[in-house]
């Protein structure tokens, strides 16, 4: 416990008698939280392919923060490159050159950065409005008279119609249309994406708001907002966390096609870059595997870590699962 | 006194996809604070209805009519937020099936905190010694609050819900079928629970169960419900043991009496099946599965008669049928008060004057 920062209790009698709970009730809250992080961590800890992802996972998170410090960003540019064109692999240039004659090893580093960061903020965007959508149309359909019916049917035929739309040819549409950048990358994918989340989502929802509890919750006096935050978005998570983890590894790869398509932005490095820039190059026809193959390796690597981990933290985090990893 | 729970002239029609269905039509119940009022009924009968429509808790497009008066406040009426505001806190519910009432993916002392910060009566930094307390008082330790639902046997699980219904300190608690997926020992626990509480907060209890001899054991008074109706009302002992109405004496006949073998050489049913509510028969509803029946039930739907009133035709208890009508006898249903203008095909039951009687003789 901390020590007493303000002045000393004043009144010592009905001070202490008020104060010491609240300081129990708080401290019992920490050790609570305390020890439901050390349940989880060793919860966590059972599972041997969520360890081996997220250890792979810190490496390469490590390694994209990192990078400025080993990596000398003039030499990731064409004209400051240091070797000669197609080096093959050598102690030097553990994965050899580019035809700039660029070290790939660095370019997979420092584009590790971009691809890591779009994934992510692109699956943060799609699962947000999956989820928001996913719920709010489950839960007025099932529980909101003709109003919340009106407003969940409009819902589900923006998400239908979302959903036939061809995800690439919208977001090559979208990435065309707005400012180049890598915010307008997460946008095209974050809006592409989310259907199939509020369909999964408001599926789940339904399921939910049909037990008991839903309907003991209404009865003690819970609102709508209370109903979804309290009982029916804890319940969905499971579901949301599941899809969150495709969903990075589909917004990497979504990611990695918009620039290997030439609409990433052309003044960063990410792995779909890398790819194009080889396709350019003609590196498949010349046979140089080593300008190729390390990005998609990358791309598959990152992609099978974030379904591995998020594998295990649903295991944990849904007391259903507990114990049959 | 005015009465913690008056409810008055209560239909409720629910409408299904093959028409309407009058699911109870029209009860009369009273109830004092520190009572505990029982209702019996067999599946179908519109009790665990009743129960509901008293929170607005039936599913949208339901046609409710009558008053419900909670404390003197008409919860028909009731605006959306003060309805909420009603919930839990001045009548909370223990539902049937504590096993799927709670949610499984948060800890219960979470769950019993619920209606304490739904309703935000207790200081946010009170919350955890107000969990505690109430575990407490329902004979489980503090610590289990850490636990979630799947961690808790059934009986613990009902003990969980029955502290989540006192959270609030409400006036009235609904209990639905709160025991009947427990067994005999663990029921008999819940219940002498439940009547310690009634007992320490002077708190009214309103306890629906198919179960009459759980009702003979907890409650004061019991209603017995068939086909939407009350049939018959009054003190639990002689509603149990000594029934006016052939409904209620078949329902206390189901049970076998311990140590009174004859009762269970010679168990005796009640054959047929509950009328179908959107068709229900002219006349008294139970005519086609009584015994005691007489041609002139055909015809009459009776009100809730005093049985065997005292001189001034008050009586604490009441029954639904010719059997008990002034005189004891349907041949002179037509020449007592004004029976025949309330008999016939009018399903409204007693009038208001007869309800009004009833809250008079209800103590």
């Amino acid at each position: 416990m901390s020590a007493p920062t303000g002045p000393a209790p004043a009144g010592p009698a009905t001070g202490s008698r008020a104060r010491t709970p609240a300081v129990t009730a708080r401290a019992l809250a920490r050790r609570r939280r305390r020890e439901a992080l050390g349940r989880f961590v060793r919860e966590y800890a059972r599972n041997r392919a969520g360890l081996l992802g997220l250890a792979s996972l810190l490496t390469i998170g490590a390694l994209a923060l990192t990078a400025p410090l080993f990596v000398d960003q003039a030499h990731l540019t064409v004209t400051g490159a240091p070797g000669d064109s197609y080096q093959p692999p050598s102690r030097e240039y553990p994965l050899g050159t580019d035809n700039f004659g660029r070290s790939v090893l660095d370019l997979i580093v420092w584009g590790a950065r971009v691809s890591l960061t779009v994934g992510l903020l692109a699956t943060f965007v799609s699962v947000t409005l999956g989820t928001l959508v996913g719920v709010t149309a489950g839960h007025f359909g099932s529980s909101g008279g003709l109003g919340g019916r009106i407003v969940s049917t409009l819902l589900m035929r923006v998400t239908d119609w979302f959903l036939v739309l061809p995800t690439l040819v919208l977001a090559v549409a979208l990435a065309a249309v707005l400012p180049r950048g890598t915010g307008t990358i997460v946008i095209a994918i974050g809006l592409t994406v989310w259907p199939p989340t509020a369909r999964l989502v408001r599926a789940q929802t339904l399921a939910v708001e049909a037990r008991p509890y839903v309907e003991r919750a209404r009865a003690l006096g819970g609102g709508h907002t209370h109903v979804m935050g309290w009982h029916v978005l804890p319940n969905v998570m499971p579901v949301v966390l599941a899809q969150t983890t495709l969903l990075v590894a589909t917004s990497i790869i979504a990611e990695s096609t918009l620039a290997f398509l030439g609409m990433g932005d052309p003044t960063t490095i990410s792995w779909g870059g890398i790819l194009e820039s080889a396709r350019t190059a003609g590196a498949i026809s010349a046979g140089i595997w080593w300008y190729m193959i390390p990005p998609g390796l990358a791309i598959a690597v990152v992609a099978l870590s974030f379904t591995l981990c998020g594998r295990a933290v649903e295991s944990v985090i849904n007391p259903r699962l507990r114990g049959q990893s | 006194m005015t009465s913690l729970l008056d409810v008055r002239d209560l239909h409720v029609t629910y409408s299904g996809g093959g028409g309407d269905v009058p699911a109870v039509r029209g009860v009369h119940l009273s109830l004092d604070p520190g009572d505990t009022l029982g209702v019996a009924g067999e599946s179908g009968s519109g009790k665990s209805t009743v129960a509901l429509a008293l929170l607005r808790l039936l599913p949208a497009g339901t046609r409710i009519t009558g008053e419900i008066l909670l404390e003197g406040e008409d919860v028909l009426r009731m605006r959306w937020g003060r309805l909420r505001a009603v919930r839990w806190a001045g009548a909370s519910v223990v539902f049937q099936g504590a096993m799927h009432s709670l949610n499984p993916v948060q800890r219960i002392g979470e769950q019993i905190a619920e209606p304490l910060l739904v309703h935000a009566l207790v200081k946010p930094d009170r919350v955890g010694a107000r969990v505690a307390d109430l575990l407490e008082q329902v004979g489980l330790p503090a610590s289990r609050r850490r636990d979630y639902p799947h961690q808790l046997s059934g009986g613990q699980r009902q003990r969980v819900m029955i502290a989540m219904a006192l959270a609030c300190e409400p006036r009235l608690i609904i209990a639905d079928e709160a025991t009947t997926a427990l067994d005999v020992m663990i029921q008999a626990q819940i219940l002498a629970l439940l009547e310690r509480l009634v007992d320490e907060s002077g708190i009214g209890m309103l306890m629906i169960s198919h179960d009459l001899s759980v009702l003979a054991a907890t409650c004061d008074r019991v209603a017995v419900m068939y086909a939407g109706r009350i049939v018959e009302q009054g003190p639990a002992g002689e509603v149990v043991h000594e029934p006016a109405h052939p409904y209620a004496s078949a329902l206390s006949a189901a049970f076998p009496r311990i140590g009174d073998p004859a009762s269970r050489l010679a168990p005796r049913g009640l054959p047929g099946d509950p009328p179908d509510p959107a068709q229900a028969p002219s006349g008294c509803v139970f005519r086609p599965r009584c015994a005691v029946a007489e041609t002139v039930c055909a015809t009459v739907d009776p009100p809730l008669w005093p049985v065997r009133p005292d001189r001034d035709g008050r009586s604490a208890r009441h029954a639904a049928c010719v059997h008990v009508g002034p005189g004891g006898g349907p041949e002179r249903t037509d020449s007592a008060r004004d029976g025949s203008a309330r008999s016939g095909p009018d399903p409204g039951g007693p009038g208001p004057g007869s309800a009004e009687e009833e809250e008079e003789t209800s103590r």
